[in-house]
């Protein structure tokens, strides 16, 4: 026995490790099968009628298609910028680079209840009431430094060469950057985009400060957690995880085809 | 045109070329005349400026005074891609993310030319990868991606070829192959090349002109016989092949031939071979390579009491170290044809060369010059 588990640690170890990370997700799923009563905590038979009306809770989707506008808007603006920030820092030398670098963590340090708490106010004493796009202006912050990190290491990672060959085979800096820069250092926007949105569609704390009477699908969740959250909730939550899932399992595959022989 | 004299064809004049990175001069007023169509190498140590040159022929770094000029042409300050001139980069540099077919065919597309297909398919036949147009750069060999670098950049026909350290990333047999491959497609395609190596034997196989530069100068310039039979300084003498270098005094001349004392034994040295700049009542260097020297046969010039103090075998020849009476060890190649076959460790034997491979240095230059430059740091 004892020889058996000394061979074995690291699988029992790994083996542990995973339980440990997904049984709430399986928890989640499960519960997206429940027939639920009332509230979803105790399990009542296995049922399809969630998955065939996932909108069927009231409320559910309206939430659900906030966050996915403000995911999506948020996404969009936080990439662009952060992009054009991490080309600045990553291949321009400019006073105060030093500094910029630095500040750009800021937001990921600071605590999030912080930052909402004085996004609010700020809004409120320059007249703007919470809402819809405060809480767009408020994900585009945050989502920032996020996209600024991962676009910068992918650039930090590309060979200077490349844009000078590119240069000495008559492309101007123009199309250099449209034909060589730009293709490689996509999966890194990519990559900071999927980041940037996950994160923002995630996000409860700052939204519940800025969004005002607007509800998000994470501030459904939660407000819904003290009548009974309805299995609905379970079913666009494991939708979720299976799309991240997908999308990082095509990534994966569209990678290893390319560099097949 | 008011330039037609200086040059009507597809020269490359380097004009007083200056860069300067902060308070280094790394290019240190160069002047030179690339003829049209030939092999032209830029050997040199790490650091010694033969890269940062390459660099502004091609654009990449701006001169800091001079001016460059294809034919009557000033490039000097035109962009990279606005000058007719294609880099096969150290390292390659081919883009990750297109096929060896679209790497071939960049700059033909930024060009607007119409048979894209056609000539690519024909410069890699040229380099034998026509079979490999649709893989990614990865997928193939540091040999392979090396032909295809070349294939990218002569597909274009530029006036100019730069090669910058193009077989620094391959191993030694490889090279050898490349280094004949390379000299048959300039050949082939009648472009003219500028290659940029820190490896000596490498420009002495391709190319029909080197020039050696030493801390951003051109030390000399010539073939590769009359750089390796007649170095005109100390550095070249020791950067290329290997030289013994010995301490003298010029006594007098006799018709064509100086008298040199070299610690007690009289050296005659050819008087056209005699590269010494300053005054001659003083003291110089005789240098002769070592393969030139005879342990067995007697000559004209000999230095007598060395005592062997290494011998090594490499098979074509047998080195011996033989050190001198004033205690300087000199070296010795012998062709293995049994004449040298029973020397021994410990032995006493006398140098003799013939005049005629003698050359003579300035006395006052750093006998050391050019010996240990380290290779390339990359």
């Amino acid at each position: 026995m004892k020889r058996w588990l000394s061979k074995n640690l690291i699988k029992v170890y790994a083996t542990l490790a995973f339980i440990y990370l997904f049984i709430p997700i399986a928890y989640t799923m499960a519960f997206s099968f429940n027939n639920a009563g009332k509230s979803n905590l105790t399990w009542r038979g296995f049922t399809w009628a969630n998955w065939q009306n996932p909108c069927g809770a009231p409320q559910v989707c309206n939430a659900l298609g906030n966050s996915l506008k403000i995911g999506g808007l948020a996404t969009l603006i936080a990439t662009i910028l952060g992009t054009m920030i991490a080309f600045a820092l990553g291949r321009h030398r400019f006073r105060g680079r030093s500094v910029v670098n630095i500040l750009i963590f800021l937001p990921m340090a600071t605590p999030e209840i912080v930052l909402g708490a004085s996004l609010l106010a700020m809004f409120l004493n320059l007249g703007i009431n919470p809402g819809f796009w405060p809480t767009v202006i408020a994900h585009v912050m945050f989502c920032i430094s996020f996209v600024v990190v991962t676009v910068k290491a992918r650039i930090a990672s590309l060979d200077p060469k490349l844009e000078e060959a590119a240069m000495d085979l008559y492309a101007t800096e123009a199309e250099t950057f449209r034909r060589v820069t730009l293709p490689l250092v996509m999966p890194g926007i990519f990559g900071a985009a999927l980041l940037a949105f996950s994160l923002s569609f995630d996000d409860f704390i700052i939204t519940n400060f800025n969004s005002g009477t607007l509800t998000t699908f994470p501030k459904f969740v939660y407000i819904s957690s003290s009548r009974g959250i309805p299995p609905q909730a379970n079913v666009i939550g494991s939708t979720m995880f299976i799309l991240a899932l997908t999308i990082v399992l095509a990534g994966q595959f569209v990678s290893s085809r390319k560099n097949r022989v | 045109m008011a330039d037609a004299a200086a040059s009507t064809k597809g020269d490359l004049t380097l004009s007083n070329l200056v860069k300067e990175f902060g308070d280094f001069r790394a290019v240190d007023d160069l002047s030179l005349v690339i003829p049209e169509g030939s092999f032209f190498a830029l050997l040199g140590p790490s650091g010694c400026g033969k890269t940062t040159t390459l660099r502004m022929i091609a654009g990449l770094e701006e001169p800091t005074s001079g001016k460059i000029a294809i034919g009557p042409t000033d490039i000097t300050y035109a962009k990279p891609y606005a000058r007719p001139v294609n880099t096969v980069f150290q390292n390659y540099a081919l883009f990750p993310h297109l096929t060896i077919f679209e790497n071939v065919a960049f700059g033909l597309r930024r060009r607007g030319v119409k048979d894209v297909k056609e000539q690519v398919t024909k410069v890699l036949e040229l380099v034998e990868l026509a079979h490999l147009a649709a893989r990614k750069p990865v997928q193939l060999s540091g040999g392979q991606q090396q032909r295809i670098a070349v294939a990218r950049a002569i597909v274009n026909r530029p006036a100019l070829l730069l090669l910058d350290e193009p077989l620094g990333a391959l191993d030694l047999k490889l090279r050898r192959q490349m280094q004949i491959e390379l000299k048959w497609i300039q050949t082939e395609v009648g472009l003219t090349f500028v290659h940029v190596t820190h490896d000596q034997e490498e420009a002495m196989t391709m190319a029909d002109t080197i020039a050696v530069m030493n801390e951003g100068r051109i030390e000399q310039m010539g073939t590769p016989v009359e750089l390796y039979e007649s170095p005109k300084t100390v550095f070249v003498a020791n950067f290329l092949g290997q030289s013994n270098l010995v301490k003298g005094k010029v006594e007098s001349t006799n018709g064509d031939d100086l008298l040199v004392n070299v610690h007690g034994n009289r050296i005659v040295v050819p008087a056209n071979r005699d590269f010494s700049t300053d005054n001659h009542e003083r003291s110089v260097l005789i240098g002769i390579r070592p393969e030139k020297i005879s342990i067995e046969h007697p000559e004209a010039n000999t230095l007598g009491g060395g005592v062997i103090t290494d011998i090594s075998f490499v098979g074509v020849s047998t080195q011996f170290q033989i050190q001198m009476p004033w205690g300087q060890e000199l070296a010795v190649f012998e062709q293995n044809d049994g004449g040298a076959s029973h020397l021994q460790k410990g032995d006493t034997v006398s140098l003799s060369w013939k005049p005629q491979f003698t050359f003579a240095l300035d006395g006052t230059a750093d006998i050391d010059a050019g010996t240990s430059v380290n290779p390339e740091e990359e």
